[in-house]
């Protein structure tokens, strides 16, 4: 992972410094709230329901194991001894007290550890495939550039009040793990025939109240114009972008008046400015950088590893949280493994506790090179484990709860923190996701119904995603009381889809049976190997519509 | 203007008496050099201002909606330009006046009016403001803190047009 030198050091101990005497005035009442707001969110502080929520960074999900450690003693120290990884790659913390913050950076900073720009409307975390440099699909290591680009867009003061927040996404994998098409900037990096790095860049792409997905810009562009194009697009944005209305300021609604042609032109002619100056990459950044992301020293494993194989032969269990929970590895003998933190009813999505953390990061020491990983979808991943020490591995994530093998399931389920927590919330995000865990709590039939992702938003605001999980739940707000509408059809990746409104909302006692009514169809109705999204694809609605509503309410 | 600070080459000093005042809405009358808004200033400069041949007596000041392009032919007739802030966090501003300073060409006074506040200042400065009309409502010798900012700034601005990674001594 990336090391910090004196430069990122002294930023990030000059930030803390800086926050410490801005919370301290705003304490003093020398600071307004209203001028306090941004600065506080810029750096990753939230005012919630019941207390201050902090956001700390996770760069591109990238975590050392003695990162975590830190994040433990956070939790442990400042909160109630759990955070909640989010789907940025983040992690937050929900019970904070202003009067501490500046205590909880310095610790952070101590290794080499922010908040900064973590919200607000600015550039946020950048993030990327929580598989980069290790996944056997991938065309090249997207997290130098990505590692380049976070610096580049870190207190870059002509783009600290953007119209609204900016969020950047790299994947150079053949499949999207990064959910790119749902960015404001979307970057896939692949190689030309020379080998030299090229990107096809995205725009426009953003959840919310009005779900859009990204268009291509530009295609082959040469990575030395990574910072200059994306500057081009910052620069057309930050002055024409709307500002009148917070729900009309993301730059996907700027790019949808003009129309992608205009919008480009747009850019283009900025660009020309711009584009052979001094933001150009040299190839020694690049190396320098890339110096932080060479491959470990893999010990070389036996071709044929019967210790292994018997395990997966004896135990059930175990092989099918290794079908479940590992990924393919580049390197012959290895495979990168998640550790899901989707346990049903014990613990929210994406919350992990202080203990959990600490196994976490001995986990990773022990079977791995001491790195983790944040998945978008809220899950921890350890990307270096050789097979040989699965089983062992396997034991101790039973043992602290982090063994669910339910990856890419229906109970992997992507969940905001909603009413529980967040002031924005319409409704409650966690007991609906609880229940519908516990609801298809049995394996086989888990098993059976195959991949399916599962989104809930707790408000229009989309942090979970609705919009492009297999199934989406979005909670509204109905004279005081909260409801859930269902969307199916939407999906993630290269063939990102919005889902489709299935009709009238329901109840949050009902969702769960109608999640499994909805699972009941694509069960009759699918062919062959058939995924429930591809079922979807085929059939249209009306099944599962028919199926869920009496005959007179669809018609209502 | 009496809560200014102006960056020389002695470093920022402060500003009690500046005379210029901002009379952005038509007809508004003030005492002493004004600051007109952009298309105020057009309609008032006689022709041999607009034809760049005699100094303008009056600054222009540029709205967050004005393209800061439109002044690219009066640069040498004009006294100063003001760039406003109707609120600090509207960020057009900066992008305003990087292009003044990087690309139109503009080396007189440029000056941040409206909502301009301490922990923005460093922003400000970054991208080639070198003076600040302080709001009149906070302390000016508070706001100075705010120049200076952060001793490391990994992109470019207009006073340092080179990124870090064209600047970095470090081995590490």
């Amino acid at each position: 992972m990336y090391h910090y030198d004196e430069y990122d050091r002294a930023l990030v101990a000059e930030r803390v410094a800086q926050f410490r005497d801005q919370v301290s005035r705003r304490l003093s009442g020398e600071l307004s709230e209203e001028e306090f707001l941004p600065l506080r969110l810029q750096n990753g502080l939230y005012l919630q329901r019941h207390a201050y929520m902090l956001r700390v960074a996770i760069p591109y999900g990238t975590l050392s194991a003695d990162q975590l450690r830190t994040l433990a003693s956070v939790a442990r120290d400042f909160d109630r001894g759990y955070g909640h990884f989010t789907t940025r790659q983040n992690i937050q913390f929900n019970w904070i007290e202003l009067e501490q913050v500046g205590d909880i950076l310095a610790r952070l900073a101590a290794v080499d550890m922010h908040a900064i720009q973590t919200s607000g409307n600015c550039v946020r975390n950048i993030s990327t495939d929580a598989f980069a440099g290790v996944a056997a699909d991938e065309l090249l290591d997207p997290r130098p550039l990505a590692e380049i680009l976070r610096q580049w867009s870190t207190v870059n003061p002509e783009f600290l009040y953007l119209p609204r927040k900016f969020k950047i996404a790299l994947c150079s994998a053949s499949e999207d793990r990064a959910a790119v098409m749902m960015h404001d900037i979307g970057l896939y990096l692949y190689r030309d025939g020379a080998g030299e790095m090229l990107f096809d860049v995205m725009v426009g792409g953003g959840l919310g109240r009005t779900p859009i997905l990204s268009q291509p810009i530009r295609k082959a562009l040469p990575w030395q114009h990574l910072l200059s194009y994306v500057e081009a697009v910052l620069r057309v944005y930050n002055r024409h972008g709307r500002r009148d209305n917070k729900y009309k300021a993301r730059i996907k609604i700027l790019v949808k008046a003009l129309g992608i042609e205009a919008f480009a032109r747009e850019v283009e002619a900025e660009w020309e400015h711009i584009k052979n100056g001094p933001a150009e990459l040299t190839r020694e950044e690049y190396e320098r950088v890339a110096a932080s992301f060479q491959p470990s020293e893999y010990p070389l494993q036996p071709a044929v590893d019967l210790a292994f194989g018997s395990a997966l032969a004896r135990d059930a269990e175990f092989a099918r949280w290794v079908q479940r929970n590992t990924l393919a590895h580049k390197q012959p003998g290895y495979v990168s493994v998640t550790l899901s933190t989707k346990p049903g009813a014990d613990m929210p999505p994406g919350d992990v506790t202080a203990e959990q953390m600490e196994q976490v990061a001995l986990m990773a020491e022990r079977f791995g090179f001491g790195e983790i990983r944040v998945a978008h979808e809220q899950n921890l991943v350890l990307p270096d484990v050789a097979k040989a020490d699965l089983y062992a591995l396997w034991q101790q994530a039973c043992a602290f709860g982090l063994a669910t093998p339910n990856i890419g399931l229906l109970t992997d389920v992507i969940a905001c923190p909603g009413g529980d927590y967040c002031s924005l919330a319409n409704a409650k995000s966690i007991p609906v996701a609880q229940a519908i865990q516990q609801r298809f709590a049995d394996p086989e039939l888990l098993q059976d119904l195959g991949e399916i992702s599962l989104n809930i938003s707790g408000c229009m605001n989309a942090c979970g995603h609705h919009h492009i999980g297999n199934i989406g739940i979005l909670g509204v707000d109905k004279n005081g009381s909260e409801w859930y509408q269902l969307t199916i059809g939407g999906a993630q990746g290269k063939q990102s889809a919005l889902g489709k409104v299935i009709g009238p909302a329901f109840s949050a006692e009902d969702v769960p049976e109608v999640i499994a009514q909805l699972a009941e169809v694509y069960r009759e109705q699918r062919q062959g190997t058939e995924r429930f999204v591809d079922t979807v694809a085929r059939i249209g609605l009306a099944p599962f519509k028919a199926r869920v509503y009496p005959a007179q309410e669809v018609r209502a | 203007m009496n809560n200014l600070i102006r960056l020389t080459e002695h470093g920022p000093e402060l500003i009690r008496d500046d005379g210029w005042s901002l009379a952005l809405t038509e007809g508004e009358t003030v005492a002493g050099p004004r600051i007109l808004s952009l298309d105020g200033w057009l309609q008032c400069q006689p022709a041999a201002v607009l034809g760049g041949l005699v100094p303008s007596a009056d600054a222009v000041c540029l709205q967050p909606d004005d393209e800061a392009e439109r002044l690219q032919p009066y640069l040498a007739v004009l006294p100063l330009i003001a760039v406003l802030f109707p609120s600090f966090r509207d960020g057009r501003g900066y992008s305003q006046a990087y292009l003044l300073r990087t690309r139109i060409g503009w080396t007189g006074e440029l000056r941040a009016v409206g909502d301009v506040l301490r922990d923005q200042l460093s922003h400000m400065r970054q991208c080639g403001f070198d003076a600040f009309a302080v709001r009149e409502d906070k302390s000016v010798e508070d706001a100075i803190k705010g120049l200076s900012g952060m001793s490391v700034l990994y992109g470019r601005s207009a006073i340092e047009p080179r990124p870090l990674f064209r600047r970095r001594t470090s081995e590490c």
